[in-house]
């Protein structure tokens, strides 16, 4: 597919609202992959979070999103799962996520979940109307602009599929790199086509999620960049992996919220506890 | 080649993945739809439009199914048409062939019709030993070749030319030797219009029924199409029951739809309306016309809250779109229906428990919807299938423990955290140079690339411990 981007078919741009974000709570769901895989993320989530104005918390018994049960087929053991996240993340005035993915399952998948349970459906649905994707909260509410940072280097983009087909998130990531000195933007071919991870996918059909994931390198690799970025670790952890797997050291993968907190200097896989 | 089978879906992948030269054949045609599709969709001001057009025409239609079936079968007969309704494929199948014995018919012409494939007609015309023709130019390959159709637009896409220059040379009466592909055109078109003119029976599908005229609307490239209908004596329609459309004036967003999303044409060749047999001072035509109307668990999907599938129009834009089929193929679904569609469709064409592994060989990264020219939420459906499938317990039980298990846990957050962070320490056992190459239990993952070292302690354990700093 071409390069441009055309027209994100049935996702619903989130309207530009003008908020006062100061004296708004903001729950920052951490995720499963950045809380045990790739901690800077949330980090950088929290800073960026601040830099822009919120009032951040991080409520200690959060879990997952339960994509996993929900894509396997488990109805059930997802709303057990989601019961938790709608206690633990209702009372804020938003809620933050650092993955299009998890953001899209509470967004578009949660009111389903509970089809004829009234009152949990009401507030799955409340819940998903103050959900946000990080990477598109920082410039669709909060009007954020990074300041100051840099960083010397191309980028490619991987836009993640639920970000992009179900999110509408696409030029938010591009708008606020774009501020980062020193960085510049090659485009990817295919930059929306899927990576193969796809959660269980690339574990239940790892060879076809293998045969997907070589054709992304190679479109990453022609772009001869420095860094691919993305907003999803699951995509992010299937590419760098497979990068690695494959000798290619010289591209370095990171997660966004990463390049632009500042972070960046540490990369994928070279161990990234918090300073 | 043997035809797959659904439920070996998991071999099937395998060998299409060794098969070198697969994937780049395959490439040779979805690239090309893609491009051609984009092309007539950045070409067509009212596409968004069309689509929605086209999809509430197909849901009024299904809604009121048994009301424009009746109108169509009042229609048709009033044309002349003979109409036979078939519950399921055994009983389609056998109603052709019932027909073709009562003429005694010796040799059959046949248009490219996936609803024929879907009833096994191919099959039952071969084994009452009655001489099937395939008219189309892919399908007359794939029936020499002896193989399945492998898309639903280009049955022949996993044949190179190098293949049919072959099987030309060998089956043709009077082949070429040329390599050009016009000259083996003309090798097929000599080989097969003698059997058009000595057909005892020609058998189309149709594209589209209108209920308001009970015309049948057959959608074509080559015209074989028209030469297969028109000169036998006897000319037999099997279509599936959601063809439906109340009119020729709903058909038409449809067939917008239709000729862009699946070649990225404006217009096929030929788009024909077949309307009863010869009438009196036409020159030509069959003397007898039957319609078998095919349910095929259709009706069954629509009690299944599966009705949105039923709008499908059969483009295959789903499949030129899929990161799966591209690279597996269609052959490896084991079904007449490949790749999205396909997967969604097999289950209650033929059953869930057999066809449950295809729902799950989907990122479901919503690209099929995307593309879809009336809308279909393929990822939504096949999530509902896993859903069934999950309820029916046909997942093998390791991986219901896994996900299970997931679930227990992430039901109690402090338990999550506490595994998280046990998860963590046990991964880094593993971890070299900041990366892990193989570990117990991820095999999945390691048997085809590295994974990242996590850090040191969960992002919850660092967040609380500089919280406590700050205090």
């Amino acid at each position: 597919m071409s390069d441009n981007h055309v027209n994100v078919g049935s996702a619903s741009v989130q309207a530009i609202e003008t908020v006062d974000i100061t004296n708004k709570r903001v729950g920052l769901f951490v995720t499963c992959l950045v809380n045990t895989m790739r901690p800077t993320v949330g980090f950088a989530a929290l800073d960026l979070l601040e830099q822009a104005g919120c009032n951040v918390e991080v409520p200690e018994h959060q879990s997952c999103c339960g994509q996993p049960a929900f894509n396997s087929g488990d109805d059930e053991g997802t709303r057990q799962i989601a019961y938790e996240t709608i206690k633990q993340f209702e009372e804020f005035d938003y809620v933050v996520i650092p993955s299009g993915s998890c953001a899209g399952m509470i967004i578009k998948n949660f009111a389903d979940l509970f089809e004829g349970q009234n009152e949990w459906q009401a507030r799955a649905q409340a819940l998903a109307d103050k959900t946000y994707e990080l990477l598109s909260f920082l410039v669709d509410v909060c009007n954020f602009v990074p300041q100051g940072v840099e960083l010397e280097g191309t980028y490619t983009y991987h836009d993640s599929c639920s970000g992009y087909r179900s999110l509408g998130v696409y030029e938010q990531p591009r708008k606020m790199l774009s501020e980062v000195s020193g960085l510049e933007h090659k485009p990817l071919h295919g930059h929306s086509e899927c990576c193969g991870f796809g959660g269980t996918f690339c574990v239940k059909y790892s060879d076809i999620s293998d045969a997907i994931v070589e054709e992304k390198i190679e479109n990453v690799l022609d772009t001869k960049v420095d860094y691919l970025l993305g907003g999803d670790m699951g995509c992010l952890m299937n590419m760098a992996g497979k990068l690695n797997r494959e000798g290619h050291t010289e591209i370095k993968a990171l997660h966004t919220a990463e390049v632009l907190a500042d972070m960046a200097t540490e990369i994928l896989g070279d161990g990234h506890a918090r300073k | 080649m043997h035809a797959n089978k659904p439920e070996n879906f998991e071999q099937n992948v395998s060998e299409a993945l060794s098969q070198p030269n697969l994937k780049a054949v395959i490439r040779r045609t979805t690239d090309k739809a893609e491009a051609k599709r984009a092309e007539a969709i950045a070409n067509f001001p009212g596409f968004e439009n069309a689509r929605i057009q086209g999809q509430k025409v197909k849901d009024h239609t299904i809604k009121y199914m048994a009301h424009y079936l009746a109108e169509f079968e009042k229609n048709a007969k009033a044309q002349g048409a003979i109409i036979h309704w078939a519950s399921n494929a055994e009983e389609a199948s056998r109603k052709v062939l019932e027909i073709c014995r009562k003429h005694e018919a010796k040799r059959i012409t046949r248009s490219k019709s996936m609803l024929g494939e879907e009833i096994g007609l191919s099959h039952a015309l071969d084994n009452a030993d009655i001489d099937r023709v395939e008219t189309d130019l892919a399908e007359h390959i794939i029936q020499l070749a002896g193989d399945p159709p492998s898309h639903i637009v280009w049955p022949a896409m996993h044949r190179s030319r190098e293949d049919v220059i072959k099987l030309f040379r060998e089956n043709h009466k009077d082949p070429t030797y040329s390599e050009e592909i016009i000259e083996l055109v003309r090798s097929a078109r000599r080989d097969l219009r003698t059997k058009f003119l000595t057909a005892d029976i020609g058998i189309s599908g149709s594209n589209f029924l209108l209920a308001d005229s009970g015309s049948t609307c057959t959608v074509t490239n080559e015209g074989n199409a028209e030469l297969t209908t028109t000169p036998p004596k006897v000319h037999i329609v099997t279509a599936g029951i959601e063809k439906l459309v109340p009119s020729m004036a709903h058909a038409v967003p449809l067939l917008r739809l239709l000729t862009r999303s699946a070649t990225g044409g404006e217009i096929t060749q030929y788009i024909t309306f077949h309307n009863g047999p010869k009438r009196q001072g036409d020159v030509d035509g069959p003397e007898e016309y039957h319609i078998v109307l095919v349910d095929n668990g259709r009706t069954k999907m629509l009690s299944e809250g599966m009705e949105e599938m039923l709008r499908c129009i059969r483009c295959g834009a789903c499949m030129n779109h899929c990161v799966v089929y591209k690279h597996i193929g269609g052959h490896a679904y084991g079904s007449v229906y490949p790749g999205p569609m396909g997967s969604v469709l097999t289950p209650h064409l033929n059953s869930l428990k057999v066809a449950n592994k295809q729902t799950h060989a989907c990122t479901l990264n919503g690209r099929c919807e995307e593309v879809c020219p009336v809308k279909i939420p393929l990822p939504k459906l096949l999530r509902s299938l896993r859903a069934k499938s999950w309820e029916k317990k046909y997942e093998p039980l390791t991986n219901r423990f896994f996900v299970k298990g997931f679930a227990f846990i992430a039901k109690h957050p402090a338990l999550f955290q506490l595994f998280s962070s046990c998860g963590v320490i046990f991964m880094r056992m593993f971890s070299k140079k900041g990366w892990i190459r193989s570990m117990p239990m991820t095999s999945g993952w390691t048997r085809n690339r590295d994974l990242i070292e996590p850090g040191t302690q969960t992002f919850m354990q660092q967040y609380k411990k500089m919280k406590k700093a700050q205090k």
